[in-house]
């Protein structure tokens, strides 16, 4: 049965020395970050603080050492994650080439791809991208049209790729983007959705390549859309096997989708509420902190017991996806809560803290249950868990 | 130890519990042949150390029988016996193999003589001449077990058992049916006392008792979200399945992630009990078992249509238990209040190490409200 991916876990003894010493470092490291940039949460990107990251060795840590990795379970990497995300840390910069980038090209990659890029990604020096969505492909990913075709006059194997990629995080700031594209004909009607896809680690300073900003509704730029204009790639851009893209997104949607940022993208705001209703809450302010403190208790005992399953060698897409959409509704769930409880309004100029970070993620909140897959998506993944579909 | 224990209860109650037997229960009727099975099973006295006739079962065991009582309707005071088990077993008391109540509220008090008289190293004797006043609020089955053990808080906080038969009883029920009897004692004498050892709080039995709620509760979500699936890939309309419409799908998958956080918080506050109840734990899997509790109910109850409205159909011995649950030993709202006071009066600063470390003084020792 799908439930029994819910088995409490906690973090094994041997890590938790480590989160005294993560603490130690965060609370001298920010100890001037506004309340405001901590809300940034994993949005926000700071590449000196992502080196020195590196430098500490808390970047690609359950990389093998032969890569710059520190050989370290899932274990000491998710009480690491937990706590920069916990005190609003500056992570963005890094955050998906330590997620998922690292590990598919550990697990995918040819030994020159890992010799190339793992160094950089735990020296916290190089950053990725992820080329999924597109104009026309959000939920129905498997609809994408960018194509790379292998050219045939060049004789050395190498690609062109056309098409182009939307809301593509971080591409301002990152090196690289691992793209999801077509580079093969389907072989049968029923098949054809999922095949013929592969994907490729794509150089973003490549002629061809160009990268435009969307502003969001809050008027901050993290997402992008990135155009592809006949760019070549070298025989040694394909990740992975051709052909196989599906699956090896699949798996990487996993790590994408089980971690603590799916419920503590609000977590600054639960702060300053609390400090802002003060040690006296009346009955409606104390019910409303203690529904969302329990839940936050409970999103992380969800998410160690997908971890555990992580460390185990499974698989466990079903349970991140109950584990995503229930910790997005709870980041969401926040800034409501918070402006019926506290006679507080939300400030994007002067005010309190609390009403700044309050109108931030408030506006923030929309996009939790969009990023990293829709709640519709998700859903649709569980019923298929529970045999419905 | 705990799969073999899951594996035994299990089969136990599976074997034995009919729809037809808890509906007899509902109407008063006590099932003397299941409770014999339960004696000889030895869960009933499982939490208590085997040097006072249990087997030193940890909370961590005994969450699967705890959960499944609450997945097959157990029409019994099971998990309220071990509860009361471990208790007098804490104190240093003798287990007893036989139905037990226990209390959710109580004004029971010492009379006078006995609480300025001497006393002794634990466990003590109580003075002869001790005698018990008040009311226990709640009892689950109490007009049918004959013991009842209660805490009763005091200079020396002291545990009691006292005969059923001393008590004027006043019958409830809640919602499932279930018993919850009100007794009044005057001039009681107890069985057996002893002082409630320093590491308990005077309302541990509130905490135990909501400790059990907890996975009943994960059980008969389970249940109900097992009753929901089969029914919705079986139930055929407009030509398909009616699992084959999204509404339909959202609703089960939503069920499925409140089910599955509530088993979890369940978990959690049953491995991390020990001698001393996890109360963190304990309050979070209160609020989000009580929180999956309504909202399950009533996605079951949508999804099954007026059929699962039916006495006859078995969903509704799971969601009534659900609604009464949810409300027994302090609900939602009251250990959310209890959660946030704890939180607020720490500060924002006090909020993550709690998470992390799974404990907050201001939590354990937060007042209670009594009626």
């Amino acid at each position: 049965m799908a439930l029994a991916s819910f088995q409490y876990h906690r973090v094994p003894a041997e890590a938790e020395p480590l989160r005294a010493d993560v603490r130690r470092f965060l609370a001298e490291a920010l100890k001037d970050r506004s309340a405001l940039r901590r809300a940034d949460s994993w949005m926000g990107a700071d590449p000196a603080f992502s080196r020195e990251l590196g430098r500490r060795g808390w970047l690609g840590m359950t990389l093998p050492r032969e890569y710059g990795g520190h050989d370290a379970g899932p274990w000491a990497r998710y009480v690491v994650i937990e706590e920069l995300l916990a005190a609003g840390a500056p992570v963005s910069a890094h955050w998906i080439a330590d997620r998922q980038s690292g590990p598919l090209i550990l697990r995918y990659g040819t030994e020159a791809q890992r010799q190339k890029y793992l160094p950089g990604i735990c020296q916290g020096e190089v950053y990725f991208c992820i080329g999924m969505s597109e104009p026309n492909s959000g939920s129905d990913l498997a609809s994408i049209r960018s194509r790379a075709i292998r050219d045939e006059s060049a004789g050395d194997g190498s690609w062109r790729v056309t098409g182009q990629k939307v809301w593509t995080t971080n591409a301002h700031h990152a090196q690289y983007m691992i793209a999801l594209v077509r580079t093969g004909a389907p072989t049968s009607e029923k098949a054809a959705r999922h095949e013929g896809m592969s994907q490729f680690i794509i150089d973003l300073k490549a002629p061809g390549v160009t990268v435009r900003p969307i502003r969001d509704l809050a008027g901050g730029e993290h997402f992008n859309e990135v155009y592809l204009d006949n760019v070549r790639l070298d025989a040694d851009a394909l990740i992975g096997t051709e052909g196989q893209g599906w699956e090896q997104v699949t798996a990487e949607l996993a790590f994408e989708r089980s971690g603590p940022e799916r419920f503590l993208s609000s977590i600054a705001l639960l702060h300053t509420l609390i400090d802002a209703v003060g040690p006296q809450p009346d009955a409606l302010q104390a019910n409303a902190v203690g529904r969302l403190c329990a839940r936050l208790v409970v999103l992380r005992q969800m998410s160690l017991a997908v971890t555990a399953e992580l460390a185990a060698g499974g698989n466990p897409a079903w349970a991140a996806s109950c584990l995503k959409d229930l910790g997005a509704a709870f980041e969401q769930e926040i800034p409501e809560l918070a402006q019926q409880v506290l006679d507080v309004a939300p400030a994007v100029e002067g005010g309190s803290d609390h009403a700044q970070v309050l109108a931030a993620l408030m506006q923030m909140a929309p996009s939790f249950s969009l990023r990293g897959g829709t709640r519709e998506i998700l859903r649709g993944i569980i019923a298929r868990g529970l045999g419905l579909r | 130890m705990r799969e073999l224990f899951e594996s035994t209860i299990e089969r136990l109650l599976a074997d034995l519990i009919t729809p037809e037997l808890v509906r007899r229960g509902e109407a008063g009727q006590w099932p003397t042949e299941l409770w014999a099975a339960i004696e000889e099973s030895g869960f009933s006295v499982a939490a208590a150390p085997e040097s006072l006739g249990g087997s030193g079962a940890s909370w961590g065991d005994l969450y699967g029988v705890v959960k499944a009582a609450g997945r097959h309707n157990l029409p019994l005071p099971l998990p309220e016996t071990m509860l009361a088990n471990w208790l007098l077993g804490q104190c240093g008391l003798e287990a007893r193999n036989e139905p037990l109540g226990i209390a959710m509220r109580s004004t029971l008090s010492l009379d006078h003589a006995a609480t300025s008289g001497a006393f002794f190293d634990v466990p003590w004797i109580a003075p002869a001449d001790t005698r018990v006043h008040g009311v226990l609020f709640d009892v689950p089955w109490g007009r049918d077990v004959n013991h009842v053990v209660a805490v009763i808080p005091g200079e020396r906080t002291t545990l009691v058992v006292l005969a059923r038969s001393d008590a004027q009883i006043s019958t409830k029920r809640n919602t499932a049916g279930e018993p919850r009897d009100d007794l009044s004692f005057k001039n009681a004498i107890p069985l057996a006392t002893a002082n409630l050892p320093g590491h308990l709080s005077d309302d541990v039995l509130w905490w135990g008792g909501s400790l059990l709620r907890t996975a009943q509760m994960a059980g008969a979500l389970e249940a109900t979200l097992d009753l929901s699936t089969r029914y919705a890939t079986e139930r055929v309309q407009f030509g398909k399945p009616i699992s084959a419409f999204q509404a339909i799908q959202h609703q089960l998958a939503q069920m499925a992630q409140q089910t599955g956080s509530a088993i979890v918080s369940a978990e959690a506050a049953f491995a991390e009990s020990d001698e001393q109840l996890a109360a963190w734990q304990i309050a979070a899997a209160k609020v989000c078992g009580a929180e999956a509790a309504g909202a399950v109910a009533a996605m079951a109850h949508a999804v099954h249509g007026a059929i699962g409205f039916t006495h006859e159909h078995a969903l509704q011995l799971g969601t009534r238990r659900l609604w009464a649950w949810r409300s027994e030993f302090g609900n939602l709202g009251h250990w959310a209040q209890r959660l946030g006071q704890a939180v607020a009066q720490g500060g924002a600063a006090s909020l993550w190490p709690a998470v992390t470390s799974g404990q907050l003084a201001a939590l354990a020792s937060s007042p209670m409200d009594t009626p």
